[in-house]
This record gives C-alpha cells, sequence and structure tokens, in this order.
C-alpha cells in the first residue's frame, strides 16, 4: 500500500502552480492536507504523474469576509476554520456540521477546499455549501470563474473543474439575522461518513433542505412549512427521488427513512432557531 | 522550488523533536516510512495506512496529525514532534505516560503512542478537558486491546494531576 | 492435583507492568521495528481480484525487467520448493500458500515480488499480467452443498470435505418423552478481531545447511511449526522459527501468518537475500483470516417446567476455500461443551464442514465459542418465549448445579470447578437486574423499545490438543495414533550473581505475561518483582517448547504460569537444601522472604538469596550431597485430565470451564434503528485471579470486540465472491464512542487441575456478548431471526411498517439493487435517435462506433465478426485506471436485439457485465431499450464500493448516451432532473 510515484512540485506563486497544471492537464493533481487524496494514493486508485502542493501560497490561506460572503482560500485547514473565531455567528451551520466531520487529526491537516474538491457524495462540507447556497472560485492560467457550489457538484466525486484548473475558495454565505440553521447526520460510527447527513436553512424565503449520502451529490430542495398540508408528500417524494441505492452500511429503503424523518427533525431544529 | 522528479530522492529538512533534520525522500515517500525507515524513530506504528486508526498519529506544527496521510515532503520546514520526544528522560515517563502506566491504559501498545500524541495536545491546549474532549479525540483512534476504558481513566487523571501541579496552592 | 500454597503477597495484585515503560516512550520492538541485515529485499504479494476463476496464464516480464526487482515468482515456482501444507481431515485435496492454477478466494496470493524495497515491489506488481478464465463463485455455505454448485477442489468432486455424526446418551428417547420441542435456526455471519499490528516475516535461507531461520509475529500454536517444515521440506531441526519480542496484538489471527512464512522462506531462497514482509491493512482485512461463518440448526427437548433433556445440534461450518491447519478446529473446540453450562444428558451432533469462495479461516478470539453459544443462549430465551417462562428461570432450572462438580458432560468434557447458580445470583443482586427490569417497564410504559437479554456460558481454556482429532472417525484415530495434552514449558534460570530469569514458550500479545510471571515467580522466592526477569520470546532452535506452545485458548494464567511456578518450586526446594546446610536447619524451616533465606523459627538466622542462588555456578563443589544444579530448571507440565478422544467419540476438548453470565439493557431508537446498550453487567468466574487488572482487560477488551461482532462488524462478500469490506472505513471497528463500559464482577472458585488454581479468562465476552445483545434486541422487538451484526439499516426492518409511495408515480427506472450488499449492478435506460434500426445496428457491429461509444476507449480491434477488444482508461474523479477489455455480441436478431457481454480486466480490478439492447422503430426514427447487468471486482470492489457503484453507471450510461448521440439523438432523458425542475415548480421558488 505504497504510491506510485509522481513529481511533485512545491510553487511559490499561484502563477507557477497553474502553469504546471496547465502543463501537466489531467495528469496533474493539486495536494493541499492530503487527507482525502493520500488514501487514494497510498492504494493507487489515483496515479497522478504530478503532484502541485498548495499549502505555501499564503494567498490561499486566508478566512476573509467580503459583503455577505465568508470567503475560505483553498490553503485554509479544516480546523483553522472550525477554530475561526467568529464561526459560530457568520457560519452556524458549519459551527454545528464540524463535530461530524471525520477527527480532530484529520481536521488538523484536512483543508476546507480539499474536501469541496473530493466531492464525496456523503461529505459534510459540500453539503453545507449547497445548502447555503455558496460558490466555488475556480482559476486556471487564463481565467477565474465562480461557479455557484450546485453546479459544481456533478456526480459521484466528479465536479466541474477542469483539466488545468484549481479552487481558488469556496464562498459561504454569511447567516442572516432572523434565520436557523440545523445539521444532523446518522453513521454507523461516530466521524463515519454519514449514511445519511441534512442541513436546514429556515429564513424568510422559507425552509430549505440539504441532504448527503442518498445521491450521487449533495442536494438541496426548498420545502413547505412544517404544518403545511403538503410537507409529508413534499419531503416523501423528495425521498423517492433522490434514487437511493443499497450497500453494505444501509438499504435504499433504510436512507428513504432517514431522508424523512432527519429530514424533519434537521428542519424542525433550524426552524426552532430561527424563533 | 523546480520541480522535482519522482524518480530522485529529494532533501527533507524539518525539525523533528526538537532537533533540525535533513532526511532523503522520494516525492512519494510517506512521513511514516521516513521516520520508522530512514530516520529510524519506529515509536510510530502503522496499522492502516488509510487515515483509519490513528496509530501513526504524530504532531506536525503542534497539531495531531496522521504520518500515514502526510507525504514526507510536505513537512518540509515544519515542526514534527513523535513519541520519543514525550519524555525528557526515558527512564522517567512524562505524567501522561505515568498515568497510562498506573491505569493499564494499554495491553500491546501498538495504538499507544499515537493515542499519546492525540491526548498530549489536548492536555497542552485544553487543561480543562473533561471525559467527552478525551472521548472526542480518542474517536480517532482504534484500539483492539483495552474497549478503551482504562485509556480515559489515565488520561483524566493526567489531566487532573496537570492542573494540581498549576495549580500548587489550590 | 493439589494447589500450590502461596505466601508472599504479589499474586493477586494490580501492580503496574514491566512492559509498559518501553512501549509508552516508543521503544517496543515489534517486528517491523527489529533490525534487519543491511541486504534485507523487501516481498509484495500480487493477490486475485476474482473469487474463483481459472489462471490461464501469468506474464511476468515486464515486472522482472524493472529496476530494483530481485525476483518474481508464480505458484509454479514456489510448489517447485515446497509440497502442499498438511490438511486436517482425511481428504483429497491440497492447500497451498499460493494459488497454483485456479484462484478460489479474493486476495489469494497470485505471485511474488521481492524488489529492492516495497514501493518498487508494489510498482513489479502493477506491471504483472495475469489472464483469468473467471467461474461461478459460491459463498453462501448451503448453496456450496447443492448439487449443481460450483465446486471449489475438483480432486474432492463436492464442496462437503468433512461430515460426522455424533450421538451421546439417548438423545431419540428424550425427544420422543419431551413435552415441548424448541428449535431455532442461526446464521452466524463471518468476522474477525482485526490486531492494529498487521502481519509480518522476515526470512533467511542458507543453501549451505539447507535450512530456514524466519522471524514472525506468529502466535503459536507450535504444532503450526510442523506444518510450516513439512511444507518447506526441510526437518524440524533446518525450520528456524523466532518471534519478535513485542506484538501489536493477535487474538487468534497471528496465527494465520503461517503460510506467508512459507512464502516469505521461498522468496529468500530465490533471491538469495534476507526478505521481509509486512502485510498492509488492505491485504490483511482481504485475505489474512477469519473466524467461521456458520449455520446452526438447534432443537431442545424440553419438560413442561422447562428441564432441557436433549440437544441436536445440526451444524453448517464455512471454512473458506481451503480447509488450513488447524481447521476445522473452530468446529470441534468447543465439542467438550456442547451443552454450555447446562446439566442436559443427551446430545445429538451432526457436524459439516464446507469450502466456499471466501478467506480461509483460523483462530480468532473465541473460537468456536461465539457460534455455538449464539445458538444455545437465543435457544433458551427461545424456549421461555414458547413456555411462557422468563428465560432467566429456564436457564436457572438448567444449570449444572454446584455439587456435581467436577462434572462429566455428555461430550465428554470435564467442567472443573464452579457454582454457576450462586455466580448467577451474585449477578443479579450486584448488578441491580431488579432495577433494570423496572427501567424497561417504565420505557416500555412510554411506548419506547427497550429489552433485556441474558447469556449463561462457560468458557473453556487450555486446549487438548488431541480435541481436533474428534473429526476423525474412531476407526481413522486408531490409525493415526492417539493425540492428547497441552504441554506447557516454563524454565527459570539463575544467573553467577544469583539473578533470576524466567523464560516461557507463551509469545504474548499484549497480554502482560512478563509481569504476572514476575510476580508468580518473585513470590515462591520471596524476591521483590523487580529481581526477577522475563523473556517471552520465542526461538525454536534454543528454547524449550512443544506443539502446545504460544498464545492461544486462554492457557497463559492456567498452564504457562503454572509452569513457571512448578520450576520456581523445583529450584526453591534445592535451594532451601542448600540453605538448610548453611543455616544448620532442615530444609521444611526455611523460608524465602525480602531476598533472603531464613529459618522460621529464627528469622536472624539468613543468608542472601544472591549467595544461596550462585553456589551452583561458582562452587558446585559446596553443594550437598544429592543436590542438583540450581542454575536452570525447566518443567514440562500437562494435565492428566487431557486425554484423547474416546472410541465413543467423547473428549475433555479443554482443561478448564469458565463461567460467565451476563446481562444488559438495550434501547433501540424507534427512527434509526439504532441499537444502544444501556447497561451490561457481566460476571466472571475465572477461578484465581492473579492480576486483577489484568483479569478486567481481558474482559473489557473482549467485550469491545463482541460489541463490534454484534453491531458493527462483517466480512461481507458479494454473489460473485468479491469482497466488499476491504477497508477500515467499511469494516467497521468501535470506537471509544461506540464501547459502553461493562460492570464487571468477580465470583471466585479455584480451579482444581491447575497449578496456581486460574483459568482462563481471555475469550470470554466474546463468546457470551453477542448473543447477550442479541437477546435483549429480541426482547425489545418481539422478534426471532436475529442476524449479526445488527446495523441500524437491518435492526429498521423490524421498525419500518409498509413504506410511504411517492404521491405520483416515478418518471424514472428506480435502480434495481440485490440483496444488501450484492456486487451486481442492474439498470435500464432508453434513448430516442433519429436513425433507423438498421444503421443503429450497423454501428454496434462496427468497431469505429464502438471506439467512439466506449468511454475511455483509445483502440478497438475486431477479433471475429462477434467479439471485439478493446484498451480503455476508465476514470471517476481521481481514480483512473486503465483496463482490457473484451466484447461479445450474441442472441442477435438483426435489426431488433443484441446482447452485449464484456468482461474488464486492469490493476483497480475486474468487470463483467451483460446488456440487452432492443431497437424498436418510432415515428421518428428508432428506440433503443437496453436493460444491463454488470459485476465488479478486485481492488476497487473491496476499497471503494460506494464509488465504485456511481463509476460502473456512469460508464454504463455514457455508453448509451454516445451510442445515441451517434445515431442521432439527444441524451437519454434525465428523470431526475424533471422530477426537481417540476418541484421547484410546485413551489414558486428558486434557490
Amino acid at each position: 500500500m505504497k504510491p506510485a510515484s509522481f513529481d511533485f512540485l512545491c510553487p511559490e506563486t499561484t502563477e507557477e502552480a497553474l502553469a504546471a497544471l496547465a502543463e501537466g492537464g489531467g495528469e496533474a493533481r493539486v495536494i493541499a492536507g492530503g487527507q482525502s487524496l493520500v488514501p487514494m494514493l497510498n492504494m493507487r486508485l489515483a496515479r497522478p504523474a504530478l503532484l502541485v502542493d498548495i499549502m505555501r501560497l499564503e494567498a490561499l490561506r486566508r478566512i476573509e469576509t467580503s459583503g455577505d460572503e465568508i470567503v475560505v482560500g483553498a490553503g485554509v485547514r479544516q480546523a483553522e476554520l472550525e477554530a475561526w473565531p467568529t464561526l459560530l455567528r457568520d457560519l452556524p451551520l458549519l459551527a454545528a456540521a464540524f463535530p461530524c466531520l471525520g477527527h480532530v487529526q484529520t481536521r488538523a491537516r484536512g483543508t476546507v477546499c480539499g474536501s469541496i474538491a473530493h466531492a464525496d457524495p456523503s461529505a459534510e462540507l459540500p453539503l453545507s455549501l449547497v445548502t447555503l447556497g455558496g460558490a466555488v472560485s475556480l482559476r486556471n492560467r487564463k481565467q477565474k470563474r465562480r461557479v455557484k457550489a450546485d453546479d459544481f457538484f456533478v456526480g459521484m466525486m466528479a465536479t466541474d473543474l477542469a483539466e488545468g484548473e484549481m479552487i481558488e475558495a469556496v464562498h459561504f454565505p454569511k447567516a442572516r439575522h432572523g434565520s436557523g440553521y440545523a445539521f444532523r447526520e446518522v453513521g454507523r460510527r461516530h466521524g463515519d461518513f454519514a449514511i445519511v447527513a441534512c442541513a436546514a436553512v429556515a429564513d424568510d424565503r422559507g425552509l430549505r433542505l440539504g441532504i448527503a449520502g442518498v445521491d450521487d451529490r449533495p442536494r438541496v430542495f426548498p420545502l413547505p412549512a412544517l404544518d403545511d398540508d403538503q410537507f409529508d408528500d413534499t419531503i416523501n417524494d423528495i425521498a423517492w427521488s433522490l434514487n437511493a441505492r443499497d450497500d453494505i452500511h444501509a438499504s435504499a429503503r433504510y436512507r428513504r427513512e432517514l431522508v424523512r424523518s432527519l429530514g424533519r427533525e434537521t428542519l424542525k431544529e433550524a426552524s426552532r432557531c430561527r424563533a | 522550488m523546480p520541480r522535482m522528479n519522482a524518480a530522485r530522492k529529494h532533501p527533507v529538512d524539518f525539525t523533528l523533536n526538537g532537533r533540525t533534520v535533513r532526511a532523503e525522500a522520494e516525492n512519494r515517500m510517506l512521513l511514516s516510512d521516513l521516520l520508522r525507515h530512514e530516520i529510524g524513530l519506529t515509536g510510530t506504528h502503522v496499522g492502516c495506512e488509510h487515515g483509519v486508526c490513528g496509530a501513526c498519529t504524530v504532531q506536525i506544527d503542534g497539531r495531531p496529525a496522521r504520518a500515514c496521510l502526510t507525504l514526507a515532503q510536505q513537512v518540509r520546514g515544519g515542526d514534527v514532534r513523535t513519541v520519543e520526544a514525550l519524555s525528557r528522560d526515558p527512564a522517567e515517563l512524562s505524567p501522561l505516560q505515568a498515568a497510562f502506566r498506573r491505569h493499564h491504559g494499554l495491553q500491546c501498545g501498538f495504538c499507544t503512542p499515537g493515542i499519546l500524541m492525540s491526548l498530549d495536545v489536548l492536555l497542552r491546549e485544553r487543561p480543562d478537558a473533561g471525559r467527552e474532549d478525551i472521548r472526542e479525540h480518542l474517536s480517532g483512534h482504534l484500539c483492539r486491546c483495552t474497549g478503551y476504558a482504562t485509556i480515559v481513566e489515565a488520561a483524566l487523571a493526567a489531566a487532573e494531576e496537570q492542573r494540581k501541579e498549576e495549580k500548587p496552592n489550590v | 492435583m493439589t494447589r500450590l500454597e502461596t505466601t508472599g503477597g504479589l499474586i493477586g495484585r494490580t501492580v503496574e507492568r514491566v512492559e509498559d515503560a518501553g512501549l509508552l516512550t516508543g521503544r517496543g520492538r515489534y517486528i517491523d521495528d527489529l533490525p534487519v541485515r543491511r541486504d534485507t529485499a523487501h516481498l509484495a504479494i500480487l493477490r486475485s481480484p476474482h473469487g474463483h476463476a481459472g489462471i490461464s496464464a501469468i506474464n511476468t516480464h515486464a515486472a522482472r525487467a524493472l529496476p530494483g526487482v530481485i525476483a518474481v515468482m508464480t505458484g509454479a515456482d514456489v510448489a517447485r520448493l515446497t509440497r502442499s501444507m498438511t490438511v486436517g481431515v482425511k481428504a483429497n485435496v491440497e492447500c497451498w500458500p499460493i494459488a497454483r492454477d485456479r484462484v478460489r478466494y479474493v486476495g489469494e496470493p497470485v505471485a511474488l515480488v521481492v524488489a529492492e524495497n516495497r514501493y518498487v515491489a508494489e510498482d513489479a506488481l502493477d506491471l504483472i499480467e495475469v489472464d483469468y478464465e473467471t467461474l461461478a463463485a459460491v459463498i453462501d455455505p448451503e448453496k456450496a452443498l447443492a448439487a449443481d454448485a460450483p465446486v471449489l477442489h475438483p480432486s474432492l468432486g463436492t464442496n462437503l470435505i468433512n461430515e460426522r455424526a455424533f450421538r451421546y446418551g439417548d438423545p431419540e428417547k428424550a425427544f420422543a418423552a419431551a413435552a415441548h420441542r424448541v428449535s431455532i435456526r442461526i446464521a452466524y455471519p463471518r468476522n474477525s478481531c482485526t490486531p492494529i499490528e498487521t502481519y509480518g516475516v522476515i526470512a533467511e535461507y542458507d543453501p549451505g545447511e539447507d535450512a530456514y531461520d524466519v522471524t514472525a509475529n506468529f502466535q503459536g500454536p507450535f504444532s503450526i511449526h510442523a506444518v510450516i517444515s513439512r511444507a518447506l521440506n526441510v526437518p524440524g531441526n533446518r525450520m528456524r522459527l523466532r518471534t519478535p519480542p513485542d506484538s501489536g496484538g493477535s487474538f487468534g489471527i497471528k496465527q494465520g501468518v503461517f503460510p506467508y512464512v512459507i512464502l516469505a522462506a521461498v522468496a529468500a531462497r530465490v533471491s538469495a537475500r534476507p526478505v521481509k514482509w509486512i502485510e498492509d491493512r488492505l491485504e490483511h482485512l482481504t485475505a489474512s483470516v477469519s473466524a467461521t461463518n456458520r449455520v446452526t440448526t438447534l432443537e431442545a427437548a424440553v419438560t413442561a417446567d422447562g428441564r432441557i433433556t436433549a440437544l441436536s445440534w445440526d451444524q453448517l461450518e464455512d471454512c473458506g476455500a481451503h480447509l488450513r491447519a488447524p481447521e476445522p478446529a473452530t468446529l470441534y473446540r468447543m465439542h467438550g461443551n456442547m451443552t454450555g453450562a447446562y446439566a442436559i444428558e443427551n446430545v445429538a451432533i451432526r457436524n459439516r464442514v464446507v469450502l466456499t469462495n471466501k478467506t480461509p479461516t483460523g483462530l480468532n478470539r473465541g473460537f468456536g465459542g461465539p457460534q455455538i453459544y449464539f445458538a444455545l443462549e437465543r435457544l433458551v430465551h427461545k424456549i421461555g418465549d414458547e413456555l411462557l417462562l422468563d428465560p432467566l428461570d429456564v436457564i436457572r432450572r438448567n444449570l449444572v448445579p454446584a455439587d456435581a462438580f467436577p462434572y462429566r458432560t455428555a461430550t465428554g468434557g470435564l467442567l472443573d470447578s464452579g457454582d454457576y447458580r450462586a455466580a448467577l445470583d451474585r449477578a443479579t443482586t450486584e448488578g441491580r437486574l431488579d432495577a433494570l427490569r423496572r427501567q424497561r417497564d417504565a420505557a416500555r410504559a412510554q411506548g419506547r423499545l427497550y429489552g433485556i437479554g441474558y447469556a449463561a456460558v462457560v468458557e473453556p481454556s487450555v486446549s487438548n490438543m488431541g480435541y481436533i482429532t474428534t473429526v476423525l472417525t474412531p476407526e481413522e484415530r486408531a490409525k493415526a495414533g492417539p493425540k492428547n495434552g497441552a504441554q506447557a514449558v516454563a524454565t527459570v534460570a539463575i544467573d553467577p550473581l544469583g539473578s533470576v530469569t524466567v523464560k516461557v514458550a507463551s509469545v504474548p500479545q499484549g497480554q502482560g505475561h512478563r509481569t504476572v510471571l514476575a510476580q508468580v515467580v518473585a513470590e515462591r522466592l520471596g524476591l521483590a518483582m523487580d529481581k526477577v526477569r522475563v523473556n517471552t520470546e520465542l526461538d525454536t532452535e534454543r528454547d524449550a517448547w512443544s506443539i502446545a506452545s504460544g498464545n492461544y485458548a486462554s492457557r497463559f494464567a492456567p498452564a504457562v504460569a503454572g509452569a513457571a511456578a512448578l520450576a520456581a518450586d523445583r529450584i526453591r526446594a534445592r535451594l532451601a537444601t542448600i540453605a538448610a546446610r548453611q543455616l544448620n536447619v532442615t530444609p521444611d524451616r526455611v523460608d524465602f522472604r525480602a531476598g533472603t533465606l531464613l529459618d522460621r523459627d529464627n528469622p536472624d538466622n539468613a543468608v542472601s538469596f544472591g549467595r544461596v542462588a550462585a553456589a551452583s555456578h561458582w562452587a558446585p563443589g559446596t553443594l550437598p550431597e544429592g543436590t542438583d544444579q540450581t542454575i536452570r530448571e525447566t518443567v514440562f507440565w500437562t494435565p492428566d485430565e487431557l486425554q484423547a478422544p474416546t472410541a465413543a467419540d467423547g473428549i475433555n476438548s479443554s482443561l478448564c470451564h469458565g463461567f460467565i453470565f451476563d446481562f444488559c439493557g438495550v434501547e433501540i431508537d424507534r427512527k434509526t434503528g439504532q441499537v444502544r446498550i444501556d447497561r451490561y453487567v457481566t460476571m466472571h468466574d475465572c477461578g484465581r485471579i492473579l492480576h486483577p487488572g489484568m483479569v478486567d482487560g481481558q474482559v473489557r477488551g473482549g467485550f469491545a470486540q463482541a460489541v463490534g461482532a454484534a453491531l458493527y462488524e462483517e466480512y461481507a462478500y458479494g454473489g460473485d465472491g468479491s469482497f466488499l469490506t476491504g477497508t477500515l472505513a467499511d469494516y467497521l471497528i468501535p470506537t471509544v464512542m461506540e464501547t459502553p463500559e461493562p460492570l464487571i464482577l468477580h465470583y471466585e472458585t479455584p480451579s482444581p487441575f491447575t497449578p496456581l488454581g486460574a483459568k482462563g479468562v481471555g475469550e470470554g465476552n466474546c463468546m457470551s456478548t453477542p448473543v447477550c445483545i442479541a437477546n435483549a434486541v429480541a426482547d425489545a422487538l418481539g422478534v426471532e431471526d436475529i442476524r449479526l451484526p445488527l446495523s441500524p439499516s437491518r435492526v429498521s426492518e423490524w421498525l419500518y411498517g409498509e413504506e410511504r409511495p411517492p404521491s405520483k408515480p416515478l418518471d424514472q427506472t428506480p435502480v434495481a439493487t440485490g440483496a444488501s450488499g450484492e456486487r451486481m449492478l442492474t439498470g435500464s435506460g432508453s434513448a430516442e435517435v433519429t436513425a433507423t434500426r438498421e444503421s443503429v445496428w450497423a454501428m454496434l457491429l462496427d468497431p469505429n462506433t464502438l471506439k467512439a461509444i466506449i468511454p475511455g476507449a483509445h483502440e478497438v480491434r475486431k477479433v471475429s465478426d462477434t467479439h471485439f477488444r478493446a484498451e480503455v482508461t476508465l476514470g471517476i474523479g481521481p481514480v483512473k485506471g486503465r483496463y482490457r477489455a473484451d466484447i461479445r455480441l450474441s442472441d442477435m436478431v438483426e435489426p431488433e436485439t443484441v446482447t452485449l457481454s464484456g468482461g474488464t480486466e486492469g490493476a483497480l480490478g475486474s468487470g463483467r457485465g451483460t446488456g440487452r439492447v432492443t431497437l424498436t422503430e418510432t415515428t421518428t426514427g428508432t428506440r433503443i431499450d437496453y436493460r444491463y447487468e454488470a459485476a465488479i471486482g478486485g481492488k476497487v470492489a473491496s476499497v471503494g464500493g460506494r464509488l465504485l457503484d456511481g463509476a460502473a453507471r456512469v460508464v454504463i450510461g455514457q455508453f448509451f448516451q454516445a451510442l445515441a448521440r451517434h445515431a442521432g439523438g439527444g441524451a437519454p432523458p434525465s428523470a431526475a432532473a424533471g422530477f426537481i425542475q417540476r418541484l421547484l415548480h410546485l413551489f414558486g421558488r428558486h434557490r
């Protein structure tokens, strides 16, 4: 269980990194914290020809407030965002999600953007980003672009990231006054990828429920009020729409039931927080 | 920094247990292999090489981290601490180590160095750590021998002892 | 035998362990830490991605040519230098440590690479090309018995490798007379106690002496040494086997390293270098060793008041692809105690051993106990349910009474000591069963799901080395000669400065043997503990050992520690004789205290221990006449109670029998199906306790593993033999968060058969806890058919009623999947295209079109009109691999239907699939309907199951989308997208 060989580049500027990625095409990959990539290297599931280590690019290591967004650079470790002093005020959904996210030891190294790039359909950070309606800043040698989170995740570990591109930052909309947020998940063990994870937002636009672990990417849906006649039908239809599957950890039916029950509870909690 | 060729070894300079070291490693070499087989510090153990078991946990720049999920090249210029640094004198155990011995917090001892490295950070940063904090940090480690209870007790005892030492008059 | 009296007060105390200072400071010496010769090379193993396949060719040229590679070997190369490993039953079957012409389980070794380092060795594995002809696999032990089941070993002609029937007392009469007959059928799953340290071997070969020297983290039994020597074709004295000072846990599993001892030894011989192999975690989970899975039907004859008068066992044991030594020992280890803790006089047993396409089985903590007690204790609960009795009363009524010990069981076991009812009563009182029952009532009154479970078991320890021969018929046994006993070996030695060293053949894996032996010997010799140093490494060339040596069957405290005490006592008696002359007293007045030998009646009359002890070295001529040396004393101890099976198949399979009574309360979350262990009480009678802290440590550790077995852990296989739990993210070992703390209670009735009165304690909770939790879950839910592990999803099947259907029919075909865990993918879809049927048909037969529409195809070659070969790169996210693909067309009805069958093979695994394509004329062109079935195996299936399902669907979907595009149509409509759009429209909101 040792990685296949690869070239390694530790660029000092973003431009240098982008040039290398452009040159490497599909065979070059960014490495940041390595917590998702290195297991795949060790198992030789991933065999890039070049790794570009972006953790020395100071410009990417910032958490900034920009208007009504919190912008998290590609070099920001999960533990750094978790310890960010105003996290609870500005990103209460993430504050609730972090304890579910791996373990202290992996959050210490893993980056926020690395988890987004990995696009595991059960992962907490992609779910949070999609639920909050955030966005991803991508950049290649020639241009920058910004993609809505919902468009960024296109399938199982598949994203809109093109060859030669890297994630520069992710944008989390700041919590608005009078909004409620909640995060819950059911996994087999503490710290495991979720069987089903739910993130909920209650605000003046109504209720939104994000669901991970069922479809091949995190999904978010608007829902009617909890006491609306249509609520049960709606959440039930959402559960059915997610293309749930059996695997060794849970049946498709179990996942649908969790969407119904955990989804409702998470929305309830978000509504309570709002009030 | 130029692109480092896959076929060659490249220098890795970093601080290891308080001393500057220079080692040589291929790009693909894992930190766990560098520590154990190139440098010869075998106290860091390897249990799964995919980041789940926690046996290889060391401290990188003061944080607990999996050595098996870290490329040696990623610690260039960094500060790495391993279990070998926990007691200044090998004949004398640190309070945390001594608590493990007293409370039978280990059996085969294979997972123990990783656990000590996680708890060492916790107790240093959070002298008030209680049972739940300890369990949270411990949940990133698998132990097959003890059933964990004595590890939690050992950590609680070490935290208590540390608090007493810090406030000798209380 | 008379028990040794003790005086020094060390035995029975929770002293700090002598092992810990080194282990806590990173100075342990585990196998991978040991210094090796500078020219040591590294071994890596290519393993089968298939559960069952013929090997038609292995091409190793590219691997051999890789710089840094020293040797590449296949099964044929290994076979030239070795013999088949010994099989424990009479059957026409061979057992090799590496596949020759056929692979029979995922992970079976196929080729070996020796290289300068492990990284390069793994590079070379990627370059080996193996041509497999896949065969139908059989995973289920019952299906393996079917007449049309694929047969693993053609020489055997069947998968049933052994069958025996036993009859004790008069079970037919008891059943005929019974007021009730109660039966239960259970299927015990596969799991393993998976130590955190994996296997490791360092091997050398000396051609001058034709001798092997191997260090491995092997745990015993050393009867396996004979298997290794025979396989390597050398006498035992040319197969030196050593163990490292420390081992990172075993729990039985490291017995299974022995096939790798053979492989590494051969690799060292072929490469003329010392060779080191450290198993990685994927190898360990896939292919190290597993406990057996077993299907059991158990029936009881029961009187009206709940007394069990007879048991009828039907056990179908699944030992995986090969019957590896010492199997089928798992099935026979419990033979003497098949009646558990109960006095039941009539027993019928039918034992069958079957081979399936799974990893071969071997030792695993509890060894046979979890399987039998799961059936027996579930049955006892069911008797309670059917007779409307409290299960605890059924247990109590049937326990072996206190005045019956030593009690001869129906099947020949001899239960050494105990007072089961008193222990049970103390457990219910001190464990506050009444309060737990009130808690259950209160919870149920609130509509919560709460249950209480019980389990009473006897925990056998110190195996009779002859029990496994019960698998042979009495005639076969007579021919082979009797086997029995359990030789324990201990040496106490005194050096010229008078300090004491203890050497045992116990090979601990973390149990603290060095500490307990220091306690025992120091106490016998009146020394402080730190004056005694203990060495537990084993070297077959230099140390005293026997076939029973090693660390298994919980034999340390009862057998090995006892042997050390006996060795110390022999030395003690001689030292007393020497000292008596110096003190001018009779030897019986010499006492050993605080490092001196003194006159019991006049303590001032004393001489130092060191001075007396060293006399044998410095002045042997001064020893009293007839006093032997005091330099070294080795004791071989085997208990008389362990005799060979009788002609009537009676067998005392173990020397000691501890008693355990457990009860627990569990609550089940109605919504999530999660089982929470609210309270767990475990009462142990393990005879005399030598070190209370370590005994509780064994109980807690076994309990934690049992919680894993009950709720989390399973080695899961797909129907095609693919292995599905190849990472620690899929094989779920409980963390601290999932492990509750049990209340541990003790009741001590010393064993009359062991020198110190101790019995084993290490395995009991692995036997009692899974079924205790299962009984509690059965009680909470009122269900019978409990299968482990009780995952929330599985439990939820009892909780959820009929599922609420969608409010309107889904306009997507839900993806049909097989039984949970099946790695078969099925699906279907359709696409409308403008081209005619004839032109679509032509495209499907054209390599150029296929190249354009097969995702990732580099090249498509037409082998025949209906056979194409392609090179493809497939990937999803960062996971990419290059594969060879074969596509065949069949069942062709031009231009309407065709079946495409394909298979791919590559480093990341293999896939095969079948798709039926139907072309229907429409007003605008053609509708292409397709249905497919695909199976994926190999590495990706084992480590990335979640990923894989998605990947296969993406690839298959891409194929038909590309076909549709090529034929002038759009992509198939995305049903999910349509649904969401309508949903958004419904609420008139947009994100």
